[in-house]
């Protein structure tokens, strides 16, 4: 299962810009909700957490050291 | 979506006027659709038109001359960009993208002034929104220049990372602004000087901490 965005419904206005700026098609807006759907690959674009004016979508990192 | 009195009446410029007043203004403007990615205006581009988002995001950037990219805002719908060159004269500073689809309303300078000149709400409307968009840049201009957002950017990372590959905590580009006090715009250059310097490599969700030394040389913790 690929990694996607977190989504927090109750922050969630229904604007939905996340939805018109996503690259892959993991968001898509049912009955003025956005819902997260499967796709193969999420690039990380992070460009719905940009537009999203209330936080309710997150991208979140990972901090990892290559401790070799 | 055409541009009707409901419309009009959303977009900041316009607000608090009577349904009579944006009534009479509807034919002032023009409609244009964007799709995703399109350039609506280029940096330098001569354009003495406001334009106003009615719906999707714009994206508002500059360009140097190494094709390095800074946000300078999101325009979202019911605010306006290009305000600059209409008041001011002369080419647009920046440039402005669709992010999404994007519908834009225009108006024409010549059109604006006069109704500047005999309604104050717009006058005042407006004055509020070029003062907001100058407020920020301000912000800007303190964040790229006064603060070492990069070294405090390291610092959070180092701070935040746990050995690979698994089991980190997350943390986002919000977030890390957040505690290094600045814009998650800044933030989102640091990582990309970050990278482009070889102290950290991104891979989807993961940032992987590459070059720890230097991390902590920028972070100045050597």
């Amino acid at each position: 299962m690929t990694i996607k965005p977190v989504f927090d419904e109750t922050k969630c206005d229904g604007c939905g810009l996340c939805v018109t700026v996503c690259r892959c098609g993991a968001l898509e807006m049912q009955n003025d909700v956005v819902k997260i759907i499967e796709v193969a690959h999420c690039g990380w674009c992070m460009d719905c957490e940009l537009v999203c004016a209330t936080g309710a979508l997150q991208c979140p990192f990972e901090i990892v050291t290559l401790d070799t | 979506m055409t541009i009707n009195a409901e419309n009009l009446g959303k977009l900041k410029y316009f607000a608090g006027l009577e349904p009579g007043q944006l009534s009479n203004m509807t034919l002032l403007f023009t409609e244009k659709a964007f799709v995703k990615g399109q350039t609506i205006i280029a940096e330098d581009d001569v354009n003495e038109q406001v334009h106003f988002v009615s719906s999707g995001v714009v994206k508002i950037f500059k360009t140097s001359s190494e094709g390095k990219e800074q946000i300078i805002k999101l325009v979202r719908p019911g605010e306006s960009f290009n305000d600059i060159p209409v008041f001011n004269q002369g080419p647009c500073p920046y440039s402005a993208q669709a992010l999404g689809n994007a519908v834009i309303y225009r108006i024409d300078r010549k059109d604006l002034l006069p109704m500047m000149k005999s309604n104050w709400t717009v006058t005042a409307n407006a004055l509020a929104a070029v003062a907001e968009q100058s407020r920020l840049l301000l912000q800007l201009v303190e964040d790229l220049s006064f603060k070492n957002v990069t070294g405090r950017v390291a610092k959070i990372l180092l701070q935040h990372s746990v050995p690979g590959p698994e089991g980190a905590p997350r943390l986002t580009q919000y977030e890390m602004a957040a505690m290094a006090g600045t814009a998650r715009e800044v933030v989102g250059r640091s990582l990309k000087a970050l990278e482009d310097g070889g102290a950290i490599r991104l891979e989807g969700h993961r940032m992987v901490i590459v070059d720890k030394e230097y991390l902590k040389q920028l972070a100045g913790l050597n």
